[in-house]
């Protein structure tokens, strides 16, 4: 073979190795604390647990098996664990109900943003923009004083006379759900609003100049369109409800645990780490599968519009 | 015909809800600023408007020190992360595809698909340990755990910046004998500034705005601003807890402002 192309292989991959360099520091940092930490995480999950929290280099599946079931203390018998399975139904029902919540008042508002004349859209994003960038944790104490016993609503309504004493609101599934809807649906408007931006507003005029009606142009010009904006907002309030910590630990205490919560409580009193592992890979996993779920409906979107 | 007078940008019903959305984002936040101003110590009962918690807050040596440490962290891990976000941006960007880029790319991103509660437990395992064996109780944790997590949200403006960027000036410094370095230095950073300093500000947001990670791995003693309110919270409710979340809510205003100004300059 000729020298030509070895030459180039060579400048190739000289470039290779210099991109790779370039990229070591941010690689190495990651690698070591965050994939190692995982490692050990999963390494973890299938130890058997030490007395006083940590664990001992005994291998054991008990960890995987407490995820879902609980043993009797006297006849070992397993049982699925009432108290885990709540807690996993509530995780996903919420995060569901959170997307939900957000989707209903994110996209009108993102659309109502879009359609405004340029100057008073940059007002209204910036509005939107304030919140997303407020501490998370100061947004929840503001929700948290709303529905207080002692808070802006339950003093509201007994000033009307609505009620005679405070209702209990705090420490709910509804608290819970109220804060993280609150604390993500500017992660709902910022995407949905991307898109319905880009959207070009001759496309439903044309749709309507054929006597297609409201609702037909809306279901078949307009959403087609929209709808990647959608999918990225639902992504990007469905991923972080999900492992939501802060939020539900303020707004639902201990009666309204999320599995963020379950979590930690296992490193904390509970003390059993290898659940505690086992439980954390669940949760990583059930993120990676809405992730998954996400890239496969945007590039299955994409290869439609191509063909 | 009334049809024809519809206008498809205006939609009925849409209106209505964006300006309920806009009111319940912002209710909560008006009656938290409106709290702070409480002279009362008792949160809830209205005793006047006074600054006393604001000056509270200022003399208030734990929340001062706690101040410090969370400005000095983010500072240090949104620097370093962007440094490095930035040499990996170049590194995965404006080149024929070569072996590894799919893979630094997806390293680089790991943080942002994993939730910060197992990233915190994960760490927590190990660096407890190296704490026990090396008797460290410094800084030094923090600033490795928010620098992992602030590397892909530095990494994002960055490389979006670079993948827009034009190669033809690039190429005419090159074209003009200028070297790799003084072409880097004079033309592709300059060009890249605006993505470097977008990549910062998120960094430093996203490290100011932690609190799993600093709760889990802090040593004792050592306070974050988001650790500090949230110890408050649990353990007394005063209006002083309305003051700092007044003024971390501020915070975010002026760095949202400040953005906002930066880049209305330059369109």
């Amino acid at each position: 073979m000729g020298e030509a192309p070895n030459t180039e292989r060579d400048a190739q991959n000289a470039d290779a190795r210099q991109r790779w360099r370039l990229a070591l520091p941010a690689v190495t940092i990651i690698m070591v604390f965050s994939i190692l930490p995982l490692i050990v995480v999963v390494l973890y999950s299938v130890l058997t647990p030490g007395d006083y929290g940590n664990v001992r280099w005994v291998f054991s599946t008990e960890g995987w098996f407490s995820v879902l079931f609980e043993r009797d203390i006297f006849d070992d018998t397993l049982s699925l664990s009432d108290a885990h399975l709540t807690i996993l139904a509530r995780s996903v029902g919420l995060s569901l109900l959170t997307t939900a919540l957000t989707l209903i008042f994110g996209v009108p508002t993102a659309w109502f943003i879009a359609t405004r004349p340029p100057a008073a859209r940059a007002f209204w994003l910036f509005l939107v923009t304030i919140p997303f960038w407020t501490n998370l944790l100061v947004r929840t104490i503001a929700v948290q004083e709303m529905i207080r016993s002692e808070g802006v609503f339950n003093r509201l309504f007994l000033w009307l006379g609505l009620i005679d004493q405070p209702i209990q609101m705090m420490f709910t599934n509804f608290a819970v759900l109220l804060g993280m809807a609150y604390v993500f649906l500017p992660l709902m408007v910022l995407p949905v609003f991307a898109a319905v931006e880009k959207f070009d507003f001759r496309l439903a005029e044309a749709g309507y100049d054929l006597y297609a009606s409201r609702l037909f142009c809306l279901r078949k010009v307009i959403l087609p369109l929209v709808r990647p904006g959608i999918i990225a907002g639902s992504i990007l309030v469905f991923v972080p409800s999900l492992g939501a910590y802060v939020t539900p630990r303020i707004m639902g205490g201990g009666k309204s645990m999320m599995l963020g919560n379950l979590i930690e409580m296992q490193f904390g009193q509970g003390r059993n780490w290898p659940l505690g592992a086992a439980l954390s890979i669940t949760l990583t996993l059930l993120v990676l599968i809405a992730l998954i779920y996400y890239t496969r409906l945007t590039s299955g979107r994409q290869g439609r519009s191509h063909g | 015909m009334a049809e024809r007078a519809f206008n498809i940008r205006r939609l009925p019903g849409v209106a209505t809800l964006a300006i309920g959305c806009f009111v319940i984002l912002y209710i909560p936040m008006v009656i938290l600023v409106g709290n702070s101003f409480n002279a009362g110590k008792v949160i809830g009962h209205w005793e006047g408007v006074s600054l006393h918690w604001y000056v509270a807050a200022l003399h208030n040596e734990a929340f001062l020190a706690a101040a410090q440490t969370s400005l000095l962290l983010a500072t240090l891990a949104a620097l370093i992360a962007t440094i490095t976000a930035t040499m990996a941006a170049l590194a995965t960007t404006r080149a024929a595809d070569f072996r590894g880029q799919g893979a630094i790319h997806l390293i680089v991103n790991q943080p942002l698909m994993v939730p910060e509660i197992v990233l915190a437990i994960a760490l927590l395992i190990i660096l407890a340990q190296v704490k026990q064996a090396t008797g460290y109780t410094g800084l030094g944790y923090l600033i490795a755990a928010h620098t992992t997590f602030c590397i892909p949200f530095a990494y994002m403006p960055i490389r979006a910046r670079l993948e827009g960027m034009d190669l033809s000036l690039e190429t005419a410094a090159a074209d003009l004998y200028a070297s790799r370095f003084y072409t880097f230095r004079r033309v592709t950073l300059p060009l890249l500034a605006p993505g470097i300093l977008a990549g910062f500000m998120l960094a430093f947001v996203v490290s100011l705005d932690d609190v799993v990670m600093s709760d889990f791995l802090k040593s004792p003693g050592q306070e974050t601003l988001p650790t500090y309110l949230m110890g408050e919270l649990r353990r007394n409710l005063t209006s002083e807890i309305y003051a700092i979340s007044s003024l971390l809510l501020l915070i975010s205003v002026l760095i949202v402002a400040g953005s906002w100004a930066a880049t209305r300059k330059k369109a």
